[in-house]
């Protein structure tokens, strides 16, 4: 090989090394005159990262949603530790808990959020209705506020500065196969039912499975617990000693992690009745599979997410990025979201853009009058049917815990960690 | 002399090089990082052996590092034993270069797909309600479905044994065409019957072989996660997996320090081998 040809590629290479580095930056962005240029880069789980939504916000806003989905965990991470890898973070409220106070995110200014005001209440004061009482566990209201612009210092009422805005929430309960199971299931602690052995199976994501696992013990009345929310380690280690008993002695068939693994472990018959996700149980029914999402007498364990805004954000990105938070509860993905059994976080837009018999059957509580079809245009439930657990405020009204991050996280996980490798 | 020697140095510098900054570097911060203290969210610089406490001194840590070994020695023997016969039958049943080379690709053809499908692949075969469940019953030779067969450690094993066992046939293969036929034919003269050539011949000259082998199968298998959590369905352990859980929970100072102690491990099985098998015949 001849030097010449060495110095060049040496060159090039260091050229493309140089960009490739990032090394060049800092243009003034003067062709983005507009917002049309701008893309917005969204760390997200599956459950709402959806191609559909960034669609739509390209057709009604003009500029681009990229969308990275990974499970609730990852997301996590990568908002903590790759601040710089994303505009915006599309997370659960127990996991902003954790990252919010790494300080990567900004807070999201209420004033410029145009209908704040119609958020519902859950988000604000954790009560449903004014006579209700907030969830144990790290329900959205303790954690959706910070003092000020740069406090990481969460507040405990309603300030101008919000750590997410909502978008996206549910109560979890279990779900069955009533062919299956044999006979009819009302509370948590059917989940440990010998009936059951082997058939049965948890959520091996530790903020939310310990919460499950709480359920079935107050259920079995194994133990009464202070707050479930913010175990101490004592009711911690009797917690995980009960699981561990459990899945010694074969109870369970499977720990699942993802959505799709708790959709085929249902749908293939190993697993009965297991902690399940709405829209994973819809997803075993259009397999024309039977599935229930079965409502239980001691409550549901309730999840919410919303929208937060990385730290790095400012200008042109930072507008737009409030324009697609404004958009979000505007009506269209509020909708989107209500029709595949979540719930949007203010209603009366998302109502604007359901027909009056899907409002009926997804929100209300009623008999379905026509056949409700998914976002794909497939049937989901013929006419007829009524919607597991009922309307929004039997189903939203009867939530006696949230997803959790603890005072005794690390212990928990450590614990957790060990029922799973015992 | 000098000169040369100076060339020699330049010219191993690249490699020096790219392993200082991928493999030495990461290994160090991965020690530093295991005595690092940590809280729900964030990494604190420190020199604390509350990593090593915590993981060492609980009993789940020690059965977990043990039933990562029983994984890797129960694979060991079986990929062992299936890739020696494949080998063997490869290397001197088969007659002719072309047939050989044929039969060795056919071996090959599964890696064309991705680990992750040749695993998942099983699921459905071994279900409760599975092809393999639904024969045995249709054949009468069961009434009630067998359990065991999925989400267990039959089914991990049996994942591991198919994933790896072409890792084993390989460098197994190659030593046993570099043998010498007419030492084969030397102790048939002799009057060595199968079994005496096989173990006083065929196995010994084979060792470097066998010994890259197990190092690939026992690796592999020692660091694997995945594996075990799709085919136990999440109720089995293996340090990876564990290691895996607590990268995920953000517990980075906890999976650096069982990091270490798996690294410990292996290089410890792996100074094993390498002392009852010099490989560096075969390189």
């Amino acid at each position: 090989m001849s030097k010449t040809t060495l110095t060049r590629r040496g060159a090039l290479s260091l050229a493309g090394a140089a960009i490739g580095s990032g090394a060049i930056t800092g243009f003034p962005t003067l062709w983005a005159q507009n917002i049309k240029g701008v893309t917005l880069r969204q760390v997200g789980t599956g459950v709402s990262g959806l191609n559909a939504i960034a669609e739509q916000v390209k057709k009604d806003l003009g500029f681009t949603l990229q969308l990275t989905v990974s499970d609730t965990e990852a997301v996590a991470q990568r908002a903590a530790t790759q601040a710089r890898s994303f505009d915006v973070a599309d997370i659960e409220y127990f996991s902003i808990k954790k990252v919010y106070p790494t300080g990567v995110m900004q807070p999201i200014e209420t004033r410029r959020i145009k209908l704040a005001d119609k958020i519902v209440p859950i988000f604000s004061t954790g009560k449903l209705l004014p006579t209700g009482t907030p969830g144990q566990g790290t329900a959205p209201h303790t954690v959706g506020y910070v003092d000020g612009k740069t406090s990481t210092k969460f507040a405990s009422a309603p300030t101008g500065w919000m750590t997410l805005m909502p978008t996206i929430y549910n109560a979890d309960t279990l779900g069955i196969r009533p062919d299956l199971t044999g006979r009819p299931i009302r509370n948590w602690r059917d989940l440990m039912d010998p009936a059951f052995k082997g058939k049965a199976a948890i959520l091996n994501i530790p903020g939310i499975g310990i919460m499950d696992a709480a359920m079935v013990m107050e259920s079995m009345g194994n133990l009464k617990y202070g707050d479930k929310g913010n175990m101490t380690k004592e009711e911690i280690d009797k917690t995980i000693a009960f699981l561990i008993d459990a899945k010694r002695s074969g109870q369970f068939r499977a720990f699942w992690k993802t959505f799709d693994e708790s959709v085929n472990l249902m749908a293939s018959g190993e697993v009965v009745i297991q902690s399940m996700w709405s829209p994973a149980v819809a997803a075993v029914r259009s397999r024309g599979i039977a599935c229930t999402y079965q409502p239980l007498e001691e409550g549901y364990r309730a999840w919410g997410s919303g929208l937060g805004l990385a730290k790095h954000l400012t200008g042109l990105q930072l507008d737009a990025a409030y324009e697609y938070l404004n958009w979000y509860i505007s009506g269209w993905a509020g909708a989107f979201l209500n029709r595949q059994g979540y719930y949007s976080a203010v209603l009366d837009t998302a109502r604007q853009h359901m027909s009056e018999n899907e409002w009926g059957y997804w929100m209300e509580g009623k008999a379905a009058t026509a056949d409700i079809l998914a976002p794909d245009g497939k049937v989901m439930e013929k006419v007829g049917a009524v919607r597991d657990g009922g309307s929004f405020n039997d189903r939203m009204g009867k939530v006696v815990c949230w997803n959790s991050v603890m005072t005794e996280d690390r212990y928990m996980v450590q614990k957790w960690n060990e029922f799973i490798a015992a | 002399m000098r000169r040369s020697a100076l060339f020699s140095w330049l010219q191993a510098a690249p490699l020096a090089l790219v392993l200082a900054v991928f493999l030495l570097v990461p290994m160090a911060m991965l020690v530093i990082v295991s005595f690092f203290d940590y809280d729900s969210y964030s990494l604190i610089p420190d020199f604390v052996l509350t990593n090593y406490r915590e993981s060492f001194s609980s009993a789940v840590t020690w059965r977990t590092f043990g039933k990562t070994l029983w994984f890797a020695g129960l694979t060991w023997v079986i990929t062992f034993g299936i890739g020696f016969w494949v080998a063997y039958y490869l290397a001197f049943v088969v007659r002719g270069d072309m047939p050989r080379m044929v039969l060795f690709v056919l071996c090959t053809v599964p890696f064309w797909t991705s680990n992750l499908i040749r695993m998942i692949a099983w699921v459905p075969f071994l279900g409760r309600n599975g092809l393999m469940n639904s024969a045995l019953i249709g054949m009468g030779a069961i009434n009630k479905p067998l359990e065991f067969l999925l989400f267990s450690d039959f089914a991990v094993v049996l994942a591991f044994v198919h994933l790896y066992t072409l890792f084993m046939v390989v460098p197994v293969f190659n030593t046993m065409l570099r043998i010498d036929r007419r030492l084969l034919e030397a102790a048939r003269d002799a009057g060595a019957g199968f079994w005496q050539t096989l173990w006083c011949v065929i196995l010994p000259l084979t060792k470097p072989g066998i010994g890259i082998g197990s190092i690939f199968v026992v690796v592999l298998v020692m660091g694997d996660f995945a594996t075990v959590r799709l085919m136990s369905g999440g109720q089995s352990a293996s340090v990876g997996l564990m290691i895996s859980n607590q990268i995920g929970l953000m517990q980075y100072p906890a999976a650096a320090a069982n990091a270490v102690g798996l690294l410990a491990m292996v290089l410890l099985l792996m100074a094993a081998i390498l002392r009852a098998i010099d490989i560096r015949r075969e390189l």
